[in-house]
């Protein structure tokens, strides 16, 4: 099997991509990696030379969440992916073959290009009781999670089970469930978390690596800067309602179909650091927040414990100004609606005071 | 599907009415899922087992386009279009690496069709990949974000409407949704429809193959008004019953109460003894390995073995097959359903195309058939609960939410209740219990367990199980036959694949011996 089958470019202009859509989907890589635009032209010559490996897709303790985020990829499409982008050797839920041919697959890709084949694992992988909770034609996910995943160039962890345990972990983790850097030394491991993952953050990543020759810069959660280095809450559509005091207090209230802040119906933004307010998703349509409902934290690690209860508002979040929390910001609110300034902060009276007043009613504190 | 499951439970524990606005918006959401999820099925995880993509690199384009042309109005269908396909996967071929089509069973004897029918058909996987993707944004506009939707409430929905605000639910997101539904409808009618009929002509031995039982089960779903859908199954677009040996002159009602699942084959420990079955309030999930330790080839299945992470749901201590086939058969047999008459001419349009009688849908073949019939009644009938969603938004109905008991507070110190949906792959349950404001016991009874799930404490077979039994296989090596009663099921891949490959190679094996 030859390891070299022209660039991605050639691929993607066989496909009948014309030459303006390959740089309109360079310039749409440079964007989510939050390079300068200048970047476009270095993005597009990376590609162009760039060979189509090939990947492994091992799915353990998994809903296929992250393989169904993959069918919605855009930038390239799916179709482009498998086809011309990388070499899908091996992925239980798409591929045509099954049973030992399946396992062929696989193996034959890890005898074939050790040390250059690119690993995703979707889910957590079960440690409990010699890892019998998952296995695939006799081995335990343990087991082959080590061998793959350590003769591989790179692992990258798709969806908050792969990269921390996700759901499987959740207290009592009955499974022993953990996440692969937890089991993987000496490979690169990038982790993806969110559930699910968005996949213009797997496109991303990807392209980092043609593009730079590196795999791009993570936190110490492993996560890529360029997509977790942002707080949700700082970069939210509503964050100037957080600011002005504006809040949800009831689902489908006033403020809700005026699309408020839902930070007091317990949106977890403030806590979460994920970049789905800038590249929203199914093609930038909606995000959770976007559509009315809060963020619940699920990139985070141990989001199931550490996130719930999903409707309590999360204490003492720094408000605006001189404002210490959304407390004293509706408490501003009142003041300046009732008259009485001297009782509160000069800051928040003159805000409020600032604020559009076609609201229909004004929510008054109860706390 | 959990999500819309899951708060259905917990309504029905507390009594709360869902607005009709949410009620609506549910019944959108999951019409898109059949839409998109049936078609995806079709293409991308069943129709490999039926056509042979290696036989499209020999098609004549010329004749290809003569075929489309002969089924459908679809307009990409010319000979250019398909010599383009064409040439395009004899240049993937070319490169030889062959990705996720390596390794299968190319060439196999059992494929039947034409090379210009695989060709047409490899083209319409390439489109359905881009479609798939295109139509399931009516999910992000309803629930925030596909997969794992994200407005659902205990109460109603989180999407806000106000068709003048530009945050939310609005007249300009409503005609997207309606070009969106429009373009769902438009792909099953000219391309899913029309290929399920072609490749259905060439495998017509299929449809007396792959029957198992006969016993179909649907808790039914697409209440078309407001009250609990768990208690009033006369409210629901898609009948709630069950169907006995395949008599389908007797729809039989459904009591939750009838529901209890054994673990005699299963690697789970009961209390009161691994050969009781016990109702999904009283369930135990207590996991007990006694397989062998890996690495290993074979499961040991033997008389008292346990070889499976399923449990074994049983109704009446019947074995039930839930799904596209068990919701057609039950609309076609229930004249008060709603749905009966679309369902009902669109499944005597498809038989009389094919010449066979109400008999073939107890099969394989069947099975498939059913799960593009239900696309095409569902795909027609959401277009008009967008119109009744749209015409309470111009009247001002903008309520989503019942609040009532929203607080924890307000609810009684113990209550229970179960949830009931139809997932694309068949009936859900979730059985609920909650003691002082937390959940103090959950079980979900889900369709790949009904169907999947091994041998019960009496010894019968599931349904995965019982429709193998007979199945004619040309090549041991290469099992392809056993890959397309399992595929008509719509397999749960994330909890059940992996033991159904062991499983199918095991009934392999009897077979030979």
């Amino acid at each position: 099997m030859p390891t070299e089958i022209g660039g991605l470019k050639s691929a993607l202009i066989r496909r009948g991509m014309a030459r303006r859509d390959f740089l309109k989907f360079c310039a749409a890589m440079t964007a989510v990696l939050a390079l300068p635009s200048r970047y476009v032209p270095r993005v597009a010559a990376a590609l162009e030379g760039a060979a189509r490996p090939p990947l492994l897709w091992l799915e353990y303790q998994d809903c296929a969440g992250n393989t169904e985020s993959v069918l919605r990829a855009s930038k390239p499409t799916v179709a482009e992916l498998v086809l011309d982008v990388l070499s899908l050797d091996y992925h239980e839920t798409v591929m045509a073959a099954a049973g030992h041919q399946a396992e062929k697959s696989l193996m034959d890709t890890v005898e074939a290009y050790k040390g250059q084949y690119l690993v995703v694992v979707e889910g957590s992988i079960p440690t409990k009781d010699g890892g019998i909770y998952c296995t695939v034609g006799g081995r335990t996910a343990l087991d082959l999670v080590q061998e793959i995943g350590g003769n591989a160039a790179a692992i990258i962890a798709a969806g908050t089970c792969a990269a921390y345990g996700g759901i499987p972990a959740a207290a009592p983790n009955p499974t022993g469930a953990v996440g692969v850097k937890d089991l993987v030394n000496g490979v690169p491991v990038i982790n993806l978390p969110g559930c699910p993952m968005n996949v213009q953050n797997l496109t991303a990543v990807v392209v980092h690596y043609r593009t730079v020759g590196a795999w791009p810069a993570t936190d110490q959660r492993g996560r890529p800067m360029f997509a977790y280095g942002s707080r949700i809450h700082d970069d939210c559509e509503r964050r100037a309602h957080f600011d002005a005091g504006q809040f949800v207090e009831d689902w489908g209230d006033h403020g809700h179909r005026k699309g408020w802040c839902l930070y007091k119906m317990g949106c977890k933004g403030p806590e979460t650091f994920h970049n789905c307010p800038i590249v929203r998703w199914n093609d930038g349509t909606s995000w959770p927040i976007g559509a009315g409902h809060g963020c619940v934290g699920c990139s985070e690690p141990n989001f199931w414990d550490t996130m719930s209860p999903f409707y309590e508002r999360l204490p003492n979040v720094p408000g605006f100004g001189v404002e210490a929390t959304a407390d004293k910001v509706g408490l501003g609110i009142v003041a300046g609606v009732t008259g009485v300034f001297a009782l509160h902060g000069v800051a928040s009276a003159i805000r409020a005071k600032a604020q559009p007043v076609n609201r229909s009613k004004v929510e008054v504190e109860e706390e | 599907m959990h999500a819309v499951c899951s708060v259905r439970a917990v309504e029905n524990a507390l009594g709360i009415e869902v607005p009709l606005n949410a009620v609506i918006i549910r019944n959108l959401i999951e019409a898109a899922q059949y839409i998109q999820d049936h078609p995806v099925h079709f293409y991308h995880l069943h129709a490999l087992d039926w056509v042979d993509i290696v036989s499209a690199l020999s098609a004549d384009p010329a004749a290809t386009s003569e075929l489309a042309q002969s089924i459908s109005d679809w307009p990409k269908s010319s000979t250019n279009y398909f010599s383009a396909v064409q040439a395009k996967v004899k240049a993937f071929v070319e490169t030889g690496q062959l990705g996720p089509f390596a390794n299968a069973y190319w060439g196999h004897p059992a494929y039947k069709l034409p090379p210009e029918a695989n060709l047409m058909a490899v083209a319409h996987y390439l489109e359905a990949l881009d479609w798939q993707r295109e139509v399931i944004r009516i999910h992000a506009v309803l629930g925030s974000k596909n997969p794992h939707l994200q407005t659902y409430l205990v109460g109603g929905m989180a999407l806000a409407i106000d068709r003048d605000s530009p945050s939310v639910l609005n007249a300009e997101r409503i005609a997207l949704l309606k070009k969106l539904f429009a373009m769902g409808l438009e792909f099953v009618e000219q391309v899913y429809i029309p290929d399920l009929l072609a490749v259905a002509s060439f495998y017509k031995e299929w449809a007396s193959l792959g029957t198992g039982h006969g016993n179909y089960m649907t808790y039914g779903d697409f209440p078309l008004g407001v009250g609990d859908p768990s208690l009033h199954p006369e409210l629901l677009f898609l009948p709630r019953g069950a169907i006995l040996n395949k008599d389908l002159s007797t729809v039989h009602p459904v009591d939750q109460s009838k529901i209890a699942e054994y673990a005699a084959h299963s690697w789970y420990e009961y209390s009161r003894g691994n050969g009781t079955s016990l109702h999904p309030w009283e369930g135990e999930t207590q996991p007990n390995y006694t397989g062998p330790q890996p690495p290993y080839e074979f499961l040991n299945t033997g008389e008292g073995d346990k070889y499976s992470w399923l449990k074994s749901p049983r109704y009446e201590d019947n074995p039930m097959e839930v799904g596209p086939l068990a919701r057609m058969l039950m609309a076609y047999a229930s004249p008060d359903a709603p749905s009966h008459a679309s369902v009902k001419e669109k499944v005597d349009a498809v038989l009389a195309h094919l010449g066979v009688g109400p008999e073939a849908l107890f099969s394989t073949l069947g099975r498939t058939a059913a799960r593009g019939i239900e696309t095409w009644v569902i795909a027609e009938v959401a277009m008009g609960w967008l119109d009744q969603l749209t015409a309470n938004m111009k009247t001002g109905d903008v309520r989503v939410h019942n609040g009532e008991s929203w607080e924890p507070s307000t609810w009684p110190a113990q209550a229970q209740g179960f949830g009931m949906t139809e997932a694309p792959r068949g009936a859900l349950g979730h059985w609920v219990q909650i003691e002082d404001g937390r959940i103090k016991h959950y079980q979900c009874v889900v369709p790949s367990t009904w169907n999947a799930g091994p041998r019960d404490g009496n010894g019968q077979r599931g349904p995965y199980e019982a429709a193998l039994v007979g199945t004619p296989i040309a090549d041991p090596e290469q099992p392809l036959e056993i890959l397309r009663t399992v595929h008509s099921f719509d397999p749960c891949m994330a909890c059940a694949a992996h033991i159904l490959d062991a499983e199918g190679q095991e009934i392999v094996s009897i077979k030979i011996q």
